[in-house]
């Protein structure tokens, strides 16, 4: 395997373990929904820079930054309903990023691939990674006194709005790390679904949080390897094109099934 | 008064266009024990949380410097499922607001939590120990100010004695001026010093026998319940004369 091909493979295993812990939170502030598909807001940045020639993470990254900060926004306000803002916009990001996305690059841009990255590229994922775990560690404490209570948290001295920003910044910087693996359409659901596995197999936070990960890490890693193998798998007349993305997200969909069934430890 | 721990001067809160507390003046001391009573909507959990600075209010709030508060909310809309215990909480707070861990051990047991409902999570409590999980939670970081927002109003009737107490012996024990919120009369004549009577407006401030007129009880509860009389003895309210007193009339919250 060359080097390009390693470092795609241990960025995306360590995407893995962000995803998990970032999840976590996700499903404990009930933003799974949101979180599942905040990563479509990248999918106009990405389409325009695509048409227009330019880095499509760098367009997908700006999309997502001021999408971030207009969810933000909605979270704050106590007027407007979040969920059916939350829900125009999304579709709206999804409807528009499809429009401009060049056809040739849509399947891509929607639900990634396998590539190889340069070893800059592949640092300054890992320097994110990093980045992304040691937020949860530093402010674990704040994020759990704010899900348990906003008003609690805030009357224990933590600037709860703030928090929550910096949360949907590294939200968003996860979404971006896995976004040219997963795609637009799928980022949202690696960082979801092993989380809702996680849940069903745990009931304390350590537990969780590490179980998530695992999750994440064990999906992608099976995802990786049926693509690497059985990119194309033919059952009968039928053939089933198994691209990175779809694959990782169909296995961490037949853990969460299987974690259905198992009793909590 | 120099002495105050607090001193809250024509407060008022105003919430898209409407007011929810208007021209609220009052102060705390030491050792006070001080209920905030009315009906429902009449603004008392918004005064406690203007004065918590929570939500945006106008006026004048002053918290002595030597204040340390701890805050026990009315409702937690948390996830029952979540995957949290009270330790898990209980530490969490300690690392927020830098105090020592050992003050988990002392805390847990005096508000009657055991090791095993520490580890459970939060959400398998039953309402009483969930309660007393609250107020353990604000109890770190031993405060000397204890603000308290409906403290039974989960939980039911024989638990609410069982609450009351609790709050009540911690008061003494740790020697905490409170500030309670409460629909109940009850509750006010037993353990308050001071009652402050809130329909948005403020409508009395004084000792609970020498405040709560049968004309202030009517204008906080409506003209129907100003049958009550007036009892110096020590019985409580709703333990006076028959059928269904003032006391339990009013006692539960109706939401």
């Amino acid at each position: 395997m060359t080097a390009p091909a390693l470092y795609s493979i241990v960025l995306v295993l360590l995407t893995a373990i962000a995803a998990g812990l970032i999840g976590s939170f996700a499903l404990m502030k009930r933003m799974s929904l949101a979180g599942d598909v905040i990563s479509h807001i990248a999918l106009p940045g990405l389409g325009l820079a695509l048409l227009l020639h330019f880095n499509p993470l760098l367009g997908a990254a700006t999309t997502l930054f001021l999408g971030t900060l207009l969810i933000w926004q909605l979270q704050q306000g106590r007027t407007l309903t979040t969920d059916v803002a939350i829900g125009v916009i999304f579709t709206a990001a999804l409807a528009i990023g499809t429009l401009v996305t060049p056809s040739e690059d849509l399947i891509e841009a929607l639900f990634g691939g396998f590539q190889s990255l340069t070893l800059a590229w592949f640092l300054l994922g890992v320097v994110s990674v990093v980045g992304i775990i040691a937020f949860v560690y530093v402010f674990r404490h704040q994020l759990i006194l704010g899900l348990f209570s906003p008003e609690l948290a805030a009357a224990t001295g933590i600037n709860v709005a703030r928090l929550d920003l910096y949360y949907l910044l590294v939200f968003s910087l996860t979404v971006l790390l896995g976004l040219r693996f997963l795609g637009a359409l799928l980022v949202g659901a690696l960082i979801i679904i092993p989380a809702a596995t996680g849940r069903q197999l745990t009931h304390t936070l350590t537990a969780f949080l590490s179980a998530s990960s695992a999750v994440s890490v064990l999906s992608v890693a099976i995802g990786f390897l049926i693509n690497r193998y059985y990119s194309q798998l033919t059952i009968g007349s039928v053939t089933l094109n198994l691209s990175l993305g779809p694959a990782i997200i169909s296995v961490a969909t037949i853990l969460f099934l299987f974690s259905l069934l198992r009793k909590k430890v | 008064m120099s002495t105050s721990l607090l001193i809250v001067k024509n407060l008022s809160v105003r919430i898209e266009d409407k007011i929810i507390v208007e021209n609220v003046s009052f102060e705390l001391g030491p050792n006070d024990r001080l209920s905030i009573l009315g009906p429902n909507g009449a603004g008392k959990s918004m005064l406690l949380k203007a004065v918590l600075n929570l939500v945006p209010y106008s006026g004048e709030i002053v918290w002595s410097p030597t204040v340390r508060i701890g805050y026990v909310p009315q409702k937690i809309d948390a996830d029952r499922h979540l995957p949290l215990t009270y330790r898990d909480l209980f530490n969490s707070k300690c690392r927020v607001a830098k105090v020592s861990f050992g003050q988990i051990d002392e805390v847990s047991r005096s508000v009657g939590l055991t090791k095993e409902m520490l580890a459970t999570p939060v959400g398998h409590l039953s309402g009483g120990y969930f309660q007393r999980g609250l107020i353990g939670f604000a109890l770190i970081g031993k405060p000397n100010v204890l603000l308290l927002d409906e403290p039974t109003a989960s939980i039911d009737e024989p638990g609410e004695e069982h609450i009351y107490e609790l709050i009540h012996r911690l008061q003494e024990q740790y020697k905490l001026a409170v500030i309670t919120v409460s629909h109940d009369l009850s509750f006010v004549y037993r353990y308050a010093t001071r009652v402050l009577c809130l329909n948005r407006r403020s409508v009395c401030l004084g000792a609970p026998r020498e405040a709560l007129t049968p004309e202030v009880l009517a204008e906080l509860y409506g003209p129907s319940l100003s049958y009550y009389v007036h009892d110096h003895s020590d019985k409580l309210p709703g333990e006076a004369g028959p059928g269904p007193g003032l006391a339990s009339a009013i006692s539960k919250p109706t939401r």
